[in-house]
């Protein structure tokens, strides 16, 4: 009986085309808004996740902190107050899986006839780690290159590009500040960082060797910040109470003095960022589906209409035989099957539509399978919803008033 | 007369609800109908034999009194089982047709079948034998504009035919038809009638149509006023 029914309703929505196809119209743009806002949405979210992974996972930042002389307070990072003995130190603490100081600066490169000036960062090998950055070529600099402050260097892609362009750098000397180093490695790519910056614009080398060689008089022995990655993220907060408690007494506070030392949780800072993405496009996917909800009223209207043009056929179908679920039956599949219809289209539309955002804008789409199904569940129980009414109203209705019905 | 009557009405009545209060269009109707028999109902227009063939044909419900068809108390059956009752037993003719102007002549005839749960294949060998049978056999995938009105109304019973009806009930079936073709269509009837045993009731407001039944029950202002057997003498001369 459905099959039969389903070929009617396909009958007499080809009995008026241009009816049938503008209703189907509010289905299509509908589906197609919330299917291309939803790549969209999906595609920013994608990007920022990508860059929180790129970071490092469960991290924490620790700043040196601001000091106070004279009445003049100096900014976060102002007076170098952290150490490697206090990286070390932490390093010790439970909950914590690796830990890496960091003393960065900017630096002239050279290499034959290039030169790049580019961020240099002084650290120990776990930074690999904590950034979870593997090498795409060559080996990592080593604890005892630490130790003996070696000048060896690891380059990140865009220095690669930069100052050897397709040659391996890998065994060869650059010079950085006029001073030899030996490229061991060569880092994988990063990409943006969540702020935009370029990650793969920077060199690491051994922390005292930036320190003593490279940046000796800005740092003396101590460290810009100290990068601590925890061994799980339900070990963040104590690990987090541990170090402040532990810096504090290394660096002989009194209880009422204010630290002199910051400690950020980076991963809190990234999953913020993330939400935000996340809520944007969950708003921007209500907005559109208001065009879904539009669509499904212009589904009843047309319908209402039907079944009044349809009046006298509706009474010779109850005359002969037609029960009122078989009347509710056949024109609730009418209005289920336009706006499948409509929204097999929509699908179609809206995925054209975020291929060619992409082509043209260059803006990360993400055409999720879910996305479809979900559009695709609305829709049918838009047609459901907004069939209902006007097909509850045909089968009610009183066999002999509908027979008479001019 | 033979058997149980297929129409057992007592004390029919029938009021319609006005602002001035119940208006009585049928009053006490008392009638007994046998299997085979070829009815004819007349009556002046306004006289209730509109609305008794309504209630005849299960589609509307009496006020009072107690209607039994094929031995099934109407009065106590809800809607879908009045349309259960309406398919299995009842064949309609109407005045106007009645057909589906969107779809061919089978899927009009097969259109009762859709809704007694037959499946598609017999639909479509019960409804072309139906055509074949009332003269129409080549035209299945025409569309009802397509033919004239007297071949449109052969598709009606043929329709009311297809799922093998103990009864059928026309309302004024040659009413548009000139009456060449009505009497082709009346020949139609008292063939089903003769041959088949069908019940036949049928409403008309011409005395030569009525003159093909057997017997002719009159209706005025409500009330059941004549009913006897057809006086056949005029049959004939006005043909």
């Amino acid at each position: 009986m459905i099959s039969a029914m389903l070929s009617e309703a396909w009958l007499s929505m080809g009995a008026n085309r241009l009816r049938t196809f503008l209703t189907m119209l509010g289905m299509m743009i509908g589906v197609g808004a919330v299917i291309l806002i939803l790549a969209i949405g999906k595609g920013a979210q994608f990007l920022v996740d990508q860059s929180i992974a790129s970071m490092g996972s469960n991290l924490f930042i620790v700043l040196s902190g601001s000091s106070t002389s004279g009445g003049i307070r100096m900014g976060l990072g102002a007076t170098p107050t952290l150490t490697i003995g206090d990286a070390q130190a932490i390093a010790e603490l439970p909950g914590i899986s690796a830990v890496a100081p960091n003393a960065p600066g900017t630096a002239q490169l050279v290499y034959g006839s290039n030169n790049w000036s580019t961020q240099v960062i002084g650290t120990t090998p776990s930074y690999l780690d904590v950034r979870d950055w593997k090498l795409s070529a060559g080996y990592p600099f080593s604890d005892s290159d630490v130790r003996s402050a070696t000048r060896v260097a690891l380059l990140g892609q865009t220095v690669v590009k930069n100052l050897f362009g397709d040659e391996d750098p890998v065994g060869k000397t650059i010079r950085i500040k006029k001073s030899p180093y030996l490229v061991v490695g060569v880092l994988t790519m990063k990409g943006q960082s969540l702020d935009g910056r370029d990650q793969d614009d920077s060199v690491l080398i051994p922390v005292t060797t930036a320190q003593r060689k490279l940046f000796g008089s800005q740092f003396q022995g101590t460290v810009r910040l100290i990068m601590v990655q925890a061994a799980s993220a339900q070990d963040m907060p104590a690990a987090e109470r541990s170090m402040n408690q532990l810096l504090r007494q290394r660096h002989r506070l009194q209880e009422a003095a204010e630290s002199d030392f910051t400690v950020r949780n980076l991963t809190a800072l990234a999953n913020t960022a993330a939400e935000t993405t996340r809520v944007m496009s969950v708003m921007l996917g209500a907005i559109a589906s208001i065009s879904l909800l539009v669509g499904g009223i212009g589904i009843m209207n047309i319908m209402l209409v039907s079944v009044t043009e349809r009046t006298r056929e509706i009474g010779i179908r109850i005359a002969i035989g037609a029960r009122q679920r078989d009347i509710l039956l056949q024109f609730l599949l009418e209005a289920i099957t336009i706006s499948i219809v409509g929204c097999l289209v929509g699908v179609v539309l809206g995925i054209g539509g975020a291929v060619l955002v992409n082509e043209i804008t260059q803006t990360a789409v993400v055409i999720t399978m879910s996305s479809v199904v979900m559009a695709f569940m609305v829709a049918a129980a838009v047609g459901v919803f907004f069939g209902f009414y006007p097909a509850r109203k045909a089968a009610r209705m009183e066999p002999i008033e509908a027979l008479r019905y001019q | 007369m033979d058997g149980e009557p297929i129409i057992r009405i007592s004390g029919l009545g029938k009021n319609y609800l006005t602002a001035a209060g119940p208006v009585p269009a049928l009053e006490d109707i008392n009638l007994v109908i046998y299997p085979g028999e070829f009815v004819a109902i007349m009556g002046p227009s306004g006289s209730g034999k509109s609305t008794f063939m309504n209630l005849l044909g299960c589609l509307d419900v009496p006020s009072s009194g107690a209607y039994s068809l094929n031995g099934t108390n109407v009065r106590t059956l809800d809607k879908d089982q009045l349309a259960r009752l309406r398919n299995g037993v009842i064949g309609f003719v109407f005045q106007g047709y009645n057909l589906l102007a969107r779809v061919n002549l089978i899927d009009n005839v097969a259109l009762p079948l859709i809704y007694a749960g037959v499946g598609k294949a017999e639909r479509n060998r019960r409804a072309q034998e139906m055509l074949d049978k009332v003269g129409l056999g080549k035209y299945g995938a025409s569309r009802p504009s397509q033919i004239s009105g007297g071949q449109q109304q052969r598709v009606a019973i043929a329709r009311a035919l297809i799922n093998r009806p103990r009864l059928i009930l026309a309302d004024e079936p040659t009413g548009n038809l000139d009456s060449r073709t009505s009497h082709e269509i009346m020949g139609l009837f008292t063939q089903l009638n003769r041959d088949e045993g069908i019940t036949v009731i049928l409403v008309t407001h011409e005395a030569d149509i009525a003159s093909f039944a057997n017997r002719l029950v009159r209706f005025i202002d409500g009330h059941l006023a004549h009913d006897g057997a057809v006086e056949h003498e005029s049959h004939g001369t006005l043909a």
